[in-house]
C-alpha cells in the first residue's frame, strides 16, 4: 500500500537548507465521534512520526487527535551529505508505516 | 405610562453596557497564559513546568476565519538562529476547547536549519491555538491566535 507521500528535492548543495514535505494517508479517527446508535468509534491515530537523516533523528513529531486526517507535516533540514532520509509513522492497532527518499548533496 | 419603560430601557442599557464593560476587563488586564481555561493551562505546564513563558519570536500562521474545522492548515515559524550553541529544540501547540488541549509537539534540533513547521489541524470551535516554543538555553516563547471556525470538526456523526 503505497500510503505515503514524501517530498524532498533529489540534489541540494552542501548547507542549502531544504523543505521535506510528507503526507501519511490515515483517518485519524479522533475517539470523540459517535455512531448514529451512539456508540463511540474508537480511537485510531498515529500517534507518532520520526524522521532520520543517514541513521540520525532530524525531526520527530507527537500528534495527537487534533491532527487533520492524513497527516501532512512539513519541516526543513541542513542537506549536509549525500544519502537516504528515512520516514516512520507508528499509530493506534499497531500501525507503522515506513517510506524514504534519497539525496545527492554537491 | 411612557417615562417608566423608557426608564426601564435607559437602565437595561446602561448595565448591558456595564457588563460588557466588566466582562471586558481581565480579557484585557491577563496575560494570554493565564487567561485560558484551566486544561490548557495544565497542559502548558506539563511542558514549561512552571517556567516563565515569555510571548514573541514565535509566529503562529492560522486563518482568522476557518469554514472547515475538519482541516486547517497551520505553520509554526520561530526567529531564532539554528546553531548548536543557540537553536530551537521543540515546538508544542494547544487549543483551548477541542476534547484535548494538545495538538503537536514537534522536536528539532540545530540540523534543522529553520525553525518552521506546517501541518493541518482540527478545530472543534472558535477558540485560540497558542505555539509555544522551547529554546536550547530552556526558555519558552509563545504565540497566540484567535481563531473563528464556522463548520466545527470531531463532534459531526458517523454515517
Amino acid at each position: 500500500m503505497a500510503a505515503a507521500l514524501i517530498n524532498v528535492s533529489k540534489t541540494a548543495k552542501r548547507g542549502e537548507i531544504i523543505e521535506i514535505k510528507t503526507l501519511m494517508s490515515h483517518i485519524m479517527e479522533t475517539g470523540y465521534r459517535h455512531t448514529a446508535t451512539g456508540e463511540v468509534v474508537p480511537r485510531d491515530i498515529i500517534t507518532s512520526f520520526v524522521c532520520r537523516y543517514n541513521g540520525t533523528e532530524i525531526f520527530r513529531a507527537d500528534l495527537f487527535p487534533a491532527i487533520a486526517a492524513n497527516p501532512f507535516i512539513t519541516f526543513f533540514t541542513v542537506a549536509t551529505e549525500s544519502g537516504k532520509f528515512e520516514f516512520e509513522w507508528i499509530g493506534d492497532k499497531g500501525f507503522t508505516e515506513t517510506a524514504s527518499a534519497s539525496i545527492a548533496v554537491e | 405610562m411612557g417615562q417608566p419603560a423608557d426608564t426601564t430601557r435607559r437602565q437595561f442599557l446602561g448595565l448591558a453596557g456595564g457588563a460588557a464593560a466588566l466582562g471586558a476587563v481581565p480579557v484585557v488586564t491577563l496575560r494570554p497564559v493565564e487567561a485560558t481555561p484551566d486544561t490548557l493551562a495544565t497542559a502548558i505546564r506539563s511542558v514549561t513546568n512552571g517556567a516563565l513563558v515569555r510571548t514573541g519570536k514565535v509566529k503562529l500562521d492560522v486563518p482568522p476565519l476557518v469554514e472547515n474545522g475538519n482541516t486547517v492548515p497551520m505553520t509554526v515559524i520561530v526567529t531564532n538562529p539554528m546553531t548548536s550553541a543557540d537553536h530551537v529544540k521543540s515546538i508544542h501547540v494547544f487549543n483551548e476547547k477541542n476534547p484535548q488541549p494538545n495538538i503537536g509537539n514537534f522536536y528539532l534540533g540545530p540540523r534543522a536549519g529553520r525553525a518552521q513547521i506546517s501541518t493541518r489541524i482540527r478545530l472543534a470551535d472558535s477558540q485560540k491555538v497558542v505555539a509555544i516554543a522551547r529554546l536550547s538555553d530552556d526558555t519558552f516563547w509563545s504565540a497566540t491566535v484567535d481563531v473563528v471556525v464556522t463548520l466545527a470538526a470531531c463532534t459531526e456523526e458517523v454515517i
